[in-house]
């Protein structure tokens, strides 16, 4: 293998519009060492094509159909460089400011371009922000998820939050109930409740949140402590200040 | 203009008070033995006749010292003097009128009769013109209050006006880097396809600021503003954004407020067709029937990804504006079923305007 060959950057390209993937491609052909492995046109496409080709390197754009940008580095990892590309959402660029990301802007010029590779080229191996967290600070101030994407191999799943029955914290994952499956999702349960609107999820446990429709019942249970019972029958522990916490939630909407 | 005298049923009510007012004082007037009630009614009648005319002339004192801005000694001194001037000078008239009045043999000796009495026409003549001072200013208060209210009311009118104006002439800044984005693109692989979409862009853009400053507009030309932007769209989404459209030619003389369905059409194809990855169909249908316009703007959009707002800007600006425009004439249906977007608008047909 020649020296040139052991340089060779591997890069995907990702965006729902196919004039906006001929610029990026157009760009990068004047950079030998730089390999389009993929393109994609939505983000199901991006996951399965990250487990398959291991790219070094992401152009992603940020407003795709069913899946963002922000959904798809958040099932992907931050493990692989991405550079985000956006027309005009300036709280993503906002986001992208704060968490030092490169991104960008529409039309993409070449100077732009170049800067932004080179940087990204000095980055490799780096990680990126955690995805929530980035996302998070991309939402408009009182706007919380109304959705949850899950991740198993290259199968993408959207849990509407309504769908949610509760999560529960198992070290660095969370399990999701909903519909009568339990979805495995690597994030922090603090992480999430920062994501789910609190007029409708209440962390009533250190490890567990729950959706305050499903609560059918609270039960005492030992000295300090109730059990949430569910609608399916499910028994969630309640702590002190979860059970406070809940008492608050019931209080407003009486 | 003096306020008593300018709306007529006011200067009515002002001159039927008085009726009461000349009762009194002739009640007042007649004592047994000295003033016989013909006696007062005679000379109180003609003398509040002229008195009533007297008492108008409050409304220049009052204007001249208005409550607020004069201070407490100087309105006294003003209304107190001219009370005692105005009630001296009807105390003399009333005089004159009873040495009239005496020559008559009926009323012989009137003159002296009624002198016993000078002293209780001073006091009314004096408290009734007080009571006209008074009643100058609580008109002069309401009518403030009236214009305070009419002005406050004027300049909520041109807020909203400058708020709807300012909503009409928004070009989403999105749709314009996507739009520059794409002919970016279209410069190396095809030129003339670059130029085209370049111009369709310059259109529409022109035609938003031209549009926004009429009051309406043909149905016509609406469309016309459309087919640009959704012709630059397609470039953007190609055969994800598929389109239909069914208006019968006549319905497209109708008038409407400009750009009002712009935002809508906006709104189908950000919120409906690009959240779906393999895009979907927008339709346009309208029709005129017995001068009522109907038009729906149909969309499929993904109910799992696109959270329903029934209430959105968009839908909101376009409520405000028919509104606005029509009142209760105009009705405005948003439904979302079955995967399909629709919002229908209807309003009455605007006639065309008859000129010369």
């Amino acid at each position: 293998m020649s020296k040139k060959d052991e340089k060779k950057i591997t890069a995907l390209i990702v965006d729902d519009e196919d004039l906006a993937r001929l610029v990026l491609r157009e760009l990068t052909q004047t950079h030998p060492e730089i390999e389009v492995v993929a393109e994609c046109g939505n983000g199901f496409e991006a996951v399965k094509a990250v487990a398959e080709h291991n790219p070094d390197l992401i152009f992603l754009d940020v407003q795709m159909p069913k899946l963002s940008g922000f959904d798809v580095l958040e099932l992907i990892g931050t493990d692989t460089p991405v550079i985000f590309v956006t027309a005009y959402d300036q709280y993503a660029m906002r986001a992208f400011e704060v968490h030092a990301v490169d991104y960008l802007l529409k039309p993409i010029g070449r100077d732009r371009f170049e800067a932004a590779l080179e940087r990204a080229k000095s980055r490799l191996g780096e990680k990126m922000p955690p995805a929530p967290e980035l996302a998070a600070a991309a939402r408009l101030p009182k706007q919380f998820l109304d959705r949850i994407v899950v991740r198993d191999g290259t199968r993408v799943t959207l849990i509407p939050v309504g769908k949610l029955d509760y999560a529960e914290a198992q070290d660095d994952y969370v399990a999701l109930a909903s519909d009568g499956k339990k979805h495995l999702k690597q994030q922090t349960i603090a992480s999430l409740e920062t994501c789910l609107d609190p007029e409708h999820f209440v962390r009533v446990h250190r490890s567990y949140i729950v959706n305050f429709e499903r609560v059918v019942r609270i039960e005492p249970y030992g000295k300090d402590s109730r059990l949430a019972i569910l609608a399916d029958g499910t028994r969630l522990p309640v702590s002190r200040a979860g059970y406070a916490r809940l008492k608050t939630l019931l209080d407003q909407r009486t | 203009m003096h306020p008593l005298l300018s709306p007529i049923n006011r200067f009515g009510l002002y001159l039927l008070a008085w009726v009461p007012m000349a009762g009194i004082l002739i009640y007042l007037m007649a004592v047994p033995g000295k003033l016989g009630g013909l006696d007062a009614a005679i000379l109180i009648i003609p003398l509040c006749l002229v008195y009533q005319f007297v008492c108008l002339s409050a409304w220049y004192s009052c204007k001249a010292a208005p409550l607020q801005k004069s201070s407490g000694q100087r309105l006294w001194l003003t209304h107190l003097m001219a009370a005692a001037i105005l009630s001296l000078f009807w105390v003399l008239l009333a005089k004159l009128l009873a040495f009239g009045l005496s020559q008559m043999p009926v009323f012989r000796g009137l003159d002296s009769r009624f002198a016993s009495q000078v002293s209780v026409l001073f006091g009314a003549g004096f408290l009734l013109y007080l009571l006209s001072v008074a009643s100058h200013y609580v008109i002069l208060a309401i009518d403030d209050s009236n214009q305070a209210e009419a002005r406050a009311q004027e300049t909520s009118i041109l807020a909203r006006d400058a708020e709807l104006k300012a909503l009409k002439a928004q070009v989403n800044p999105h749709f314009l880097f996507n739009s520059l984005n794409s002919i970016s693109a279209l410069t190396t692989v095809d030129p003339a396809k670059a130029r085209e979409m370049c111009i369709l862009l310059a259109e529409f853009l022109r035609m938003t600021l031209g549009l926004g400053e009429k009051a309406s507009v043909p149905l016509s030309e609406e469309l016309t503003l459309l087919h640009r932007y959704l012709a630059i769209e397609k470039v953007r989404f190609g055969a994800r954004l598929r389109m239909e459209e069914d208006i019968p030619e006549d319905t497209k003389s109708v008038k409407l407020p400009p750009l009002l369905l712009q935002p809508l059409v906006e709104n189908a194809v950000t919120h409906g067709i690009a959240n779906l990855p393999d895009g979907g169909m927008l339709r346009l249908s309208g029709q005129s029937r017995d001068a009522r316009v109907s038009l729906t703007i149909e969309n499929t959009f993904d109910p799992d990804s696109t959270p329903i707002r029934k209430s959105g800007r968009g839908l909101k600006n376009v409520r405000d504006r028919l509104e606005a425009r029509y009142g209760k004439e105009a009705g405005m249906f948003v439904s979302a079923e079955n995967g399909k977007f629709r919002v229908q608008l209807s309003f009455p047909a605007e006639t065309e305007e008859v000129k010369g």
